[in-house]
């Protein structure tokens, strides 16, 4: 596969990820894409497209684009619309640079959870003709994959708890993070029970935020800012899984391996574990880490849990997972994996400050679409 | 940031978007839910390519992309592949008060689970690979509730 | 640069004001093995799949993940893009993007919606800003009524110059056995319909409907490979310029204005009334295809009525619009803008059967939507 020219995230910005942030869409939105552009020290007049990364149901509104098309920059630009997790915003940020039409796009996503009911949102991921009347929503849906994934593998609820213990722990060095906390595994197994074997802290929080991020393609990059601010694209993949929960075994990431399969073949990667520095893997439940991670090529089937219990994927273990504190920390849905991409441009460019690791040239980032984790988007990004 | 930012009350609207639906079930899933409200049986469909069964009925078989006009029917039995016990209220969605299970049955004879209720057990009961049946409505309108839940056999 | 690509097959479902006989998934079944069938193509020949709705329309969230089985998506790369009534340019120009990326060579876009699903003005009022727009001025009527009693006054145009383009229109639909709504109207049966909201009457205004359109898109190579003769891409240009309908200028249409010439200059078009063979335009309303007329560059502002009363867009005119019937014979929403360019690439690549113009060399296809956006893509039939 041979690009035609190579694309770089040239800037990012991010507003705090918090609970009922005060802004509306279009102040959150013009926050973030105000300190991406500054970011890579460009104005809107270098920009010529925007994606924006939004949701009709989260917003309660049709046409959610509307509401950000000034405040992400696109007046007299051309614009559209991913509706999912923002990596897949960034993959069509990026599509249409390849495509030689654009030279440099915004990727702007928002998403303000606490103004809606979550619960009742995912419900309507569900077919209205059939599951949606059961009454599921990510978080019974995702009880039933965690609780798939134990019985295959023999695994445990503490094993999971490492998970919430770690991202949370990691969010202490992240000034944007919404919930750094130093908890324990006990406290985690002590958490109010949600939906067996899930317990609170096993569930990432309802959070408001913004994140854009500016993509240039080669020769726009080199005109517009310092090699130091690049970030190269190096590989991506997507794959949709079938869409009954009936359909799958929750367990088995054939979509994810597909996806991770055409970005490592792009980015030239035939050794996933040893290949990447760092990774923000899309945690949305504790127990979704380590599955994706096998999914991802980076450990065996069934295996994720014995590398996290051995601290691989600790802070200052071989390979960083979630260092910016994961969704676990900070899930503001759309914006999410997108957060994931902004973190690994800071750790690339050195810029990743408390959070610093020493060397990362290579990182990995996975977004979800879809209840428990239908569709996957991987990258991979490189200095 | 300039004064009057910090002074200024931050108000709040509230609102709800009132668009009532009606959603056309089409003619595979009428077909199904015909038969579960009219005979009590569930039905599945195969695809004449790949021979996989699927329930509930599909439109195209997923492998193929092959229509499906096959009908098969199915005992209404299974084997519980996964399950959850729901701990929290959420009077708007759930069809029971917590606690209570939902889980993923794979079907005799069809190649795909369903997601339903499990009921008439105790949730700290329930198990994976448990034996289970549905369980009907007696009267039945035509949609997924008209299976009440499935319960354990024997 | 990128790749240039083609449309090499269409496919659409026979639109309808109630679809009872099919759900969502059907429909879009529907139109995707009509599209294989006219490319004489399976599933296995789609690298990467798009789809675009109105979500509030039908209340399903992702639905990307909810079409896998109508769209054959299954373990294929897919993702969602909506933008109002743009939604259907905004697939297309999707399709395109992917396919001249270089990363995907055959590309399956398709648009839906089944209108019948809901209230559709109740859930296009949502679009308006809830704390400023929502309760005074929303809805799709209003806005489009506003705009023509401006131009009308600015400009002399009369409701019969619309009733002109919604008689035309409807009768082009007759030719069409997919149109939703295949009526025979003169232009007095327009001008007695009842008034919705002045000036816009019943017959001048479209409806909703039940429908799916599935366009595949392929890179060059590729195209040429698998379609004796592809509608190549020649340009893509969208201008959603606008959040608050109060700040739009009305007497004439800015964003069609801007997105036209910027799409005419890329395409090297500089005498559009001549040039195009045929158009597929998203006219929402009769009185549209009067007003923006002049913002396609056809004619200076205030040149519209003349155009229309000397018969310049009908079938046997200069410049045929809408041989379709148009959106005020056929809309569901996610699909309009794209049967536009559907239509637009049968015309080129010689599928379009009793609404056939002739020798199509190039069309303009575009989209409107949301607070007065619009969407411009021209097809050809030679490469760019």
């Amino acid at each position: 596969m041979i690009y035609m020219e190579r694309v770089a995230i040239i800037g990012v910005g991010q507003t705090k990820y918090e609970h009922g942030k005060q802004g509306n869409f279009a102040e959150l939105v013009f926050e973030a894409t105000s300190k991406a552009l500054q970011d890579a020290g460009i104005t809107r007049d270098d920009i010529d497209n925007v994606v924006t990364v939004s949701s009709d149901f989260w917003d309660g509104r049709t046409i959610s684009s509307m509401a950000v098309s000034d405040a992400s920059g696109a007046f007299d630009r051309d614009i559209t619309t991913v509706e999912g997790d923002g990596t897949f915003g960034a993959l069509y940020g990026m599509m249409r640079i390849l495509s030689g039409s654009f030279g440099v796009t915004i990727v702007a996503s928002h998403h303000k959870g606490s103004e809606s009911n979550m619960n009742i949102i995912t419900n309507t991921a569900f077919d209205p003709l059939v599951e949606r009347k059961l009454g599921l929503d990510a978080v019974s849906s995702a009880a039933m994959q965690a609780r798939r994934y134990m019985s295959k593998y023999g695994l445990s609820e503490e094993q999971f708890a490492l998970v919430s213990v770690k991202n949370h722990g990691n969010a202490m060095r992240n000034p944007l993070a919404f919930l750094p906390m130093e908890i324990t595994v006990e406290d985690v197994m002590n958490s109010r029970k949600v939906a067996d074997p899930l317990k609170v802290l096993d569930c990432s929080p309802v959070t408001d935020g913004a994140c854009t991020l500016i993509l240039a393609a080669e020769r726009q990059a080199k005109k517009l800012t310092r090699p130091a601010k690049c970030v190269w694209m190096k590989g991506v993949g997507h794959c949709s899984d079938a869409y009954r929960l009936g359909d799958r075994d929750l367990a088995d990431t054939r979509a994810l391996k597909d996806a991770a399969k055409r970005a490592y073949a792009m980015a030239g990667i035939d050794d996933p574990r040893r290949q990447i520095d760092v990774a923000e893997v899309y945690d949305a439940f504790s127990y979704m880490e380590p599955l994706w991670l096998e999914g991802l090529g980076i450990c065996d089937d069934g295996k994720g849990c014995e590398y996290t219990e051995r601290g691989y994927f600790e802070f200052g273990g071989k390979l960083p997972v979630n260092v910016s504190g994961g969704r676990l920390s900070s899930n503001p849905v759309q914006v999410a994996g997108l957060a994931g991409m902004a973190e690994c441009v800071l750790q690339l460019r050195g810029e990743a400050e408390e959070r610093q690791l020493d060397g990362a040239k290579v990182a990995l980032v996975h977004g979800i679409n879809g209840m428990c984790g239908q569709s996957h988007c991987v990258w991979i990004l490189g200095k | 940031m300039p004064d009057w930012k910090d002074e200024v009350e931050e108000i709040i609207h509230q609102g709800k978007i009132s668009v009532p639906y009606t959603w056309t079930v089409g003619s595979t899933l009428s077909r199904f839910y015909c038969e579960l409200r009219d005979s009590g049986k569930i039905w599945g469909n195969r695809c004449p390519s790949c021979n996989k069964v699927f329930v509930p009925p599909k439109v195209k078989c997923i492998y193929c992309y092959k229509d499906l006009n096959d009908w098969v029917m199915l005992p209404g039995t299974g084997t519980l592949e996964t399950y959850t016990v729901v701990r929290y209220e959420e009077p708007m969605l759930h069809p029971r008060k917590a606690p209570f299970v939902f889980g993923a049955v794979k079907m005799d004879g069809a190649d795909t689970a369903m997601v339903h209720l499990i009921g008439d057990v105790d949730p700290e009961e329930v198990k994976v690979g448990m034996r289970v049946e549905a369980v009907l409505e007696e009267e039945r309108e035509g949609n997924i509730l008209d299976i009440k839940h499935f319960r354990p056999i024997g | 640069m990128g790749k240039r690509v083609g449309i090499i097959g269409v496919g659409q479902t026979h639109h309808a004001a109630k679809r009872l006989d099919a759900s969502g998934v059907e429909l879009i079944a529907e139109a995707v093995t009509r599209a294989l069938d006219d490319a004489e193509l399976t599933i296995k020949d789609i690298d990467a799949v798009v789809i675009g709705n109105m979500d509030h329309f039908e209340n399903i969230n992702y639905v990307d993940m909810w079409a896998i089985d109508g769209l054959g998506a299954f373990m294929k790369p897919v993702f969602k893009v909506t933008t109002g009534g743009t939604t259907g340019t905004t697939v297309g120009a999707c399709g395109y993007y992917q396919a001249a990326s270089g990363l995907f060579d055959v590309v399956l876009a398709v648009g839906w919606e089944k209108n019948s699903e809901s209230d559709t003005q109740a859930a296009i009022a949502t679009c308006a800003s809830p704390i400023l727009e929502r309760d005074a001025f929303a809805g799709a009527i209003g806005p489009l009524a506003t705009e023509y009693s401006m131009y009308m006054k600015a400009f002399g145009a009369t409701e019969e110059d619309s009733a002109i383009v919604a008689a035309r229109d409807r009768n082009n639909a007759l030719n069409n056995p997919y149109a939703h709504s295949r009526q025979a109207v003169t232009v007095e049966d327009v001008m007695n319909s009842p008034m919705l909201s002045y000036p816009i009457k019943f017959l001048d205004m479209c409806p909703r409907s039940d429908g799916s359109c599935a366009v595949i898109f392929a890179s060059e190579e590729k195209a040429k490979k698998l379609c004796p003769k592809p509608a190549w891409v020649h340009t893509s240009v969208v201008r959603h310029d606008y959040t608050h309908f109060g700040d739009l200028e009305w007497t004439f249409m800015p964003t069609l204005e801007r997105a036209s010439a910027r799409a005419y200059k890329l395409a090297g078009i500089t005498d559009p009334l001549n040039e195009f063979d045929v158009a597929e335009l998203y006219l929402p309303a009769s009185t549209c295809g009067v007003k923006w007329m002049d913002s396609l560059w056809f004619c200076d502002h205030g040149g519209a009525p003349e155009l229309i009363r000397k018969g310049t867009f009908n079938m046997d005119g200069q410049l045929p619009i809408n041989p379709s019937g148009g959106v005020i014979s056929t809309n569901p929403i996610g699909a309009t803008a794209l049967i536009r360019i559907a239509e637009g690439a049968w015309q080129i690549m010689g599928k379009s059967g009793a609404r056939q113009i002739e020798n199509v060399r190039k069309a303009l296809c575009t989209g409107f939507g949301g607070c007065s956006w619009s969407d411009v893509m021209i097809l050809g039939a030679d490469l760019p």
